[in-house]
């Protein structure tokens, strides 16, 4: 039998093989369970509910409202230049009046209590890539960031993958409702430096994802002075700070800088995007505000590889700098995300399931520790199996977000109707319901 | 010895193997004296001065005008150090004597120039850019120390420097004082900036009639913002993958099927590249790409990735046609460097000459990369500007019956040359190797085209009449721009290569700079920019071997403007030297 001569493949670079994409983790297992098996209220009633994604759709009406009503917003303009000069412009600073627009947006969400730049606005596709651009920035390979956890699973990619730069997990637990303390930023540095890694900033997401909850001012000033005093980075992504659920309790970095004067803010850099407060993830619309006159440089010009469609941003801009709108939009989607945490939480309630106290975000941080057979996290994958095939409900497990406590678990509530929300409730209490009765009998 | 490879992606900079010499004077020899065709060993005197004497490469489509200050007191540090290990003797007596000797020397003349320019010769067959992969601990010791600056990543340090290369100059000029037929007639005419204004209008009037003007491509009355808001698939909507499926089929002269499945959808042809040399090649490995080249690429295809461009020059006396040849010599020196070459890159269309490569060409291109068992990628963006009678080919076409090879072969499109819609932010990869695809697919989460952008090009597209009708209406704009830039340059004794499409073409003014060389040809620039006020991009900004060609588009005027160019030409050449 003749030996087959194997002729040598072409080769791929050591990034296009590796798997940091983390495609396979259960994070986004359950999302291929859910497109095999997708839940629909009419044909699908028995499929699995997608509890994993964190979008929000409650607040589309309020778009759809404003871009009926106000056309020229969704015009080239009056001018008859106006769509060759938006077709041809592709500088990379970005649409002057879009970059108003995002720094008039952020500070209104802010309430006023800081001030933003347009010229320190970088536009980038999206808060993915303005993660990656600012790694690849702050860090050079094999330098590390520091970042607590439990955090969302996307960051193991995005900072990691093509920069080569790695993740130090700053460990917090649920002795504390996960705070961040100076003590855990220690040990992390540390464990680091025992390693011989460069530490080159901390990455925190305020409000927190998964914890649905914002950090505490104080917690902030400790986290300045933290990396001030080793002379590293801090990268705040803010962006779900359009998404609490009242406008006082959230404190953003930007705002501890502006009553300290704004020393030592060189080393501080916000992400925001669209994607979640607007609920327009398609647009691909992402910030990087930097107070680093050469970070936003080099960001500005590395964001070639990542602009937004000058289209999208001349139709964002004038829709994002009618304050009225914005004013009504960030204060209705704030009281219509309280309602959606407030009915799940209750309903999580009456099924005997506590949940972390949040106070933001799109999503709650649920806590099933005592379900769990062993406090390991072979248990918790275990249970999030059943929720997944018994309950047919795709929640994201604690493990994925690298929490040290097994048990917890991601729960979004914004991505889809009431009525789905609720049928996703009844399905948990009938779960409780039957571990509570096979407890009983056994 | 095998070049150190990087440990997949958590690793060192990738170490330089150029010189195999004593590892203290590589790493400093390879920081001071970029990698020529024969490199000199570093105890002879090289001249590696006139290494840096060249503009920067670093070409993006889009300028930034902010200046800022060098620090030139980095570089410093990062010779102390490793003159430390030789001067302790590691280098045995002749090096350790001798080399500190010279290096000193050329460290001074070395401060110097690296202080006023960016160090980069467009003749030098490898980039070694001493600040991308120099070890960033040497930098470090420098920041942490003395200024006490937060640090930035070497590669941001690179980036970051001041634009002093003249297609930025020229630009920021343009800005500055454009030329405006009512309000500014002396203004500065801008050639340097290869886009395409003359069928804006037809896109203009289609929109008029089938949105309103509207930029939201629903459909109905229905704004459904649902349908546009939510995550798509980040490689792009499948309506538009079969819809620019379509059109690089009808684009490319119908003589091969595009298949949606096979197309990645990416925010500009820019990001395109960069995630096809992410896909293709690790850090410090090499693609060969023939000169002259478009200066972009040195961006697209290094910045981030860490892969290097190794130039194979084409010659005027070839009409700048590639010789595999060439190719080949380049190839063995790179494996004789310990440098792995993972592929070559071409643009057909090409930039900035605008010719064609021929079918056997092609085939030839593909035989040499299955002997090396290396990638093609060919840029194909300009595959709808073609204003001549020669026939575009794609390196698809020539795939149909080679089907062993397709594995190999990676075409990159966009609508920012062809479609005239480069603010919009739609780039292709085309590929026909499955892990490619996969691969790309996923890294496109970084760079995505906007839905809102992608539904109104779907709607465009599909209306295939109105595409055919625009692209045959650009051609012969496009030809009737050429053909009078090109006789009114011939009429100042001025020729231009040979070329059948693109929206610009390579002048030859060779004859009127002195000295020829690079620095007469960046005097004749400046004549240019500042005394017959127009911007043109002068070759050595793309690497050309021959000093005095300029790259002139001509797409951004109108028929008026153009003897007005010619004009403004005639008295700045009237008064050169003639040379030789």
């Amino acid at each position: 039998m003749a030996i087959e001569i194997e002729k040598p493949t072409v080769g791929l670079s050591k990034v296009a093989v590796s798997d940091t994409h983390g495609e396979d983790s259960p994070y986004f297992a359950g999302w291929k369970a859910y497109d095999e098996d997708p839940y629909d209220e009419l044909c699908n009633p028995s499929g699995v509910i997608q509890m994993g994604l964190a979008e929000n759709q409650v607040s589309f009406d309020l778009l759809e409202q404003y871009l009926e009503k106000h056309s020229e917003a969704t015009n080239w303009g009056n001018r008859t230049s106006g769509f060759r000069d938006n077709a041809l412009f592709q500088d990379y600073h970005g649409l002057q009046t879009f970059r108003k627009a995002m720094a008039c947006f952020m500070e209104q969400i802010r309430g006023g209590r800081a001030k933003f730049n347009p010229n320190r606005v970088v536009i980038t596709a999206g808060a993915t890539a303005a993660n990656e651009l600012l790694t690849f920035i702050l860090a050079d390979p094999g330098d590390a960031l520091l970042i607590p956890t439990p955090y969302y699973p996307g960051f193991d990619r995005d900072l990691r993958w093509r920069t080569g730069v790695k993740i130090v997990p700053v460990h917090c637990d649920s002795s504390n409702n996960f705070e961040i303390t100076p003590q855990a930023l220690e040990a992390a540095y540390n464990e680091a430096e025992s390693m011989n890694i460069k530490v080159r900033g901390v990455l925190i997401t305020n409000p927190s994802n998964p914890l649905g909850a914002t950090i505490k001012r104080s917690t902030l000033e400790e986290i300045l002075e933290f990396v001030t005093s080793k002379n590293i980075h801090l990268v705040s992504d803010e962006i779900y700070s359009g998404s609490t659920f009242s406008g006082e309790e959230f404190v953003s970095v930007a705002e501890v800088l502006e009553a300290q004067n704004y020393k030592d803010s060189e080393r501080v850099h916000i992400v925001y995007s669209l994607s979640k407060d607007l609920g327009l993830p398609g647009f691909r619309v992402g910030t990087i505000y930097s107070y680093n006159d050469k970070v936003v440089t080099t960001a500005r010009r590395m964001s070639s590889f990542t602009l937004i469609s000058s289209q999208t941003q001349q139709l964002l801009a004038s829709m994002l700098l009618d304050e009225t709108f914005t004013a009504n939009y960030i204060k209705t989607n704030r009281e219509r995300l309280k309602k959606r945490y407030q009915m799940i939480i209750d309903g999580l309630r009456n099924s005997g399931i506590e949940c972390l106290k949040g106070n933001a975000g799109l999503f709650c941080w649920m806590n099933l520790s005592p379900l769990l057979e062993e406090p390991t996290k072979e248990s918790e994958l275990i249970l999030w199996k059943s929720m997944l095939h018994e309950v047919k409900l795709n929640i994201s497990p604690g493990s994925s977000c690298h929490c040290s406590d097994p048990g917890w678990f991601r729960v979004c509530f914004a991505n889809m109707s009431e009525q789905t929300l609720q049928v996703a409730l009844t399905r948990i209490h009938d779960f409780m319901d039957r571990r509570k009765a096979m407890k009983t009998s056994n | 010895m095998a070049q150190c490879q990087t440990e997949s992606h958590l690793a060192a900079p990738a170490k330089q193997n150029n010189l195999k010499l004593h590892e203290h004077t590589n790493k400093i020899t390879t920081a001071y004296f970029p990698t020529t065709k024969n490199p000199p060993p570093p105890h002879t005197s090289g001249n590696p001065i006139s290494a840096f004497d060249s503009p920067t490469t670093h070409m993006t489509r889009n300028p930034d005008s902010e200046p800022e200050a060098r620090k030139p007191t980095r570089t410093g540090m990062r010779l102390i150090v490793p003159l430390q290990g030789i001067v302790q003797g590691r280098g045995g007596l002749l090096l350790g004597s001798l080399i500190p000797c010279a290096l000193v020397y050329f460290f001074q003349v070395y401060l110097k120039r690296h202080r006023s320019s960016n160090p980069q010769s467009p003749s030098t067959s490898a980039e070694n850019l001493p600040e991308l992969h120099r070890s960033s601990s040497r930098a470090n010791l420098l920041t942490r120390g003395s200024i006490g600056r937060v640090h930035v990543s070497a590669r941001a340090s690179s980036i970051a420097k001041p634009n002093d290369s003249p297609y930025y100059i020229g630009l920021d000029r343009v800005r500055e004082d454009p030329y405006d037929e009512m309000n500014n007639p002396n203004g500065i005419i801008q050639l340097g900036l290869s886009e395409n204004r003359l069928s804006l209008d037809l896109i203009e009037e289609w929109l008029s009639r089938n949105l309103s003007g509207s930029m939201l491509a629903e459909g109905g009355d229905d704004l459904n913002i649902r349908g546009i808001a939510t995550y798509q698939p980040s490689d792009g909507l499948m309506e538009l993958k079969v819809a620019m499926a379509g059109f690089m089929t009808e684009v490319m002269g119908r003589t091969v099927s595009f298949n949606p499945s096979s197309v990645v959808l990416t925010s500009g042809a820019t990001s395109a590249l960069e995630i096809l040399s992410f896909c293709l090649a690790d850090q410090g490995n090499a693609f060969l790409v023939p000169t002259p080249y478009y200066p972009g690429f040195d961006r697209d295809m290094r910045w981030r990735t860490g892969v290097e461009l190794i130039p194979v020059h084409c010659r005027s006396c070839d009409d700048f046609t590639l010789s595999i040849k060439a190719l080949d010599q380049a190839f063995n020196q790179a494996r004789k460097r310990g440098q792995k070459v993972r592929g070559v890159l071409i643009s057909n269309p090409s930039n900035p000459v605008g010719n064609l490569l021929s079918r056997v060409m092609l085939y030839d291109l593909l035989d040499f990369a299955r002997e090396r068992n290396i990638h093609i990628i060919s840029d194909e963006i300009f595959a709808g500007s073609t204003h001549g009678n020669e026939e575009f080919v794609s390196m698809a076409e020539i795939l149909n019956s080679e089907d062993s090879d397709r594995d190999r072969v990676h075409i990159i499109y966009g609508l920012s040359k062809d479609f005239s819609l480069p603010g919009f932010r739609v780039g292709v990869i085309y590929s026909f190797n499955e892990n490619v695809l996969a691969a790309s697919r996923k890294l496109t989460r970084f760079a995505s085209v906007s839905t809102p952008t992608q539904r109104l090009v779907v709607s465009m597209l599909s209306d295939t009449q109105f595409t055919q009708e625009y692209m045959k209406t650009n051609r012969e704009r496009i030809k009737t721009m050429h053909d009078l830039f090109v006789e009114g340059l011939r009429e100042l004794g001025i020729e231009s290569a040979k070329s059948s499409a693109c929206l610009y073409c390579f002048v030859d003014m060779s004859r009127f700079i002195s000295p020829y060389n690079e620095k007469g040809e960046l005097e004749l620039w400046d004549k240019l920019l500042n005394i017959a006020k127009i911007n043109v991009t002068p070759g050595s900004a793309c690497h050309c071997i021959e000093p005095g060609w300029f790259r002139c588009c001509y797409t951004t005027l109108n028929e008026k403007e153009i003897p007005l160019v010619i004009e403004r030409i005639r008295k700045v050449v009237e008064t050169c030297k003639l040379s030789g």
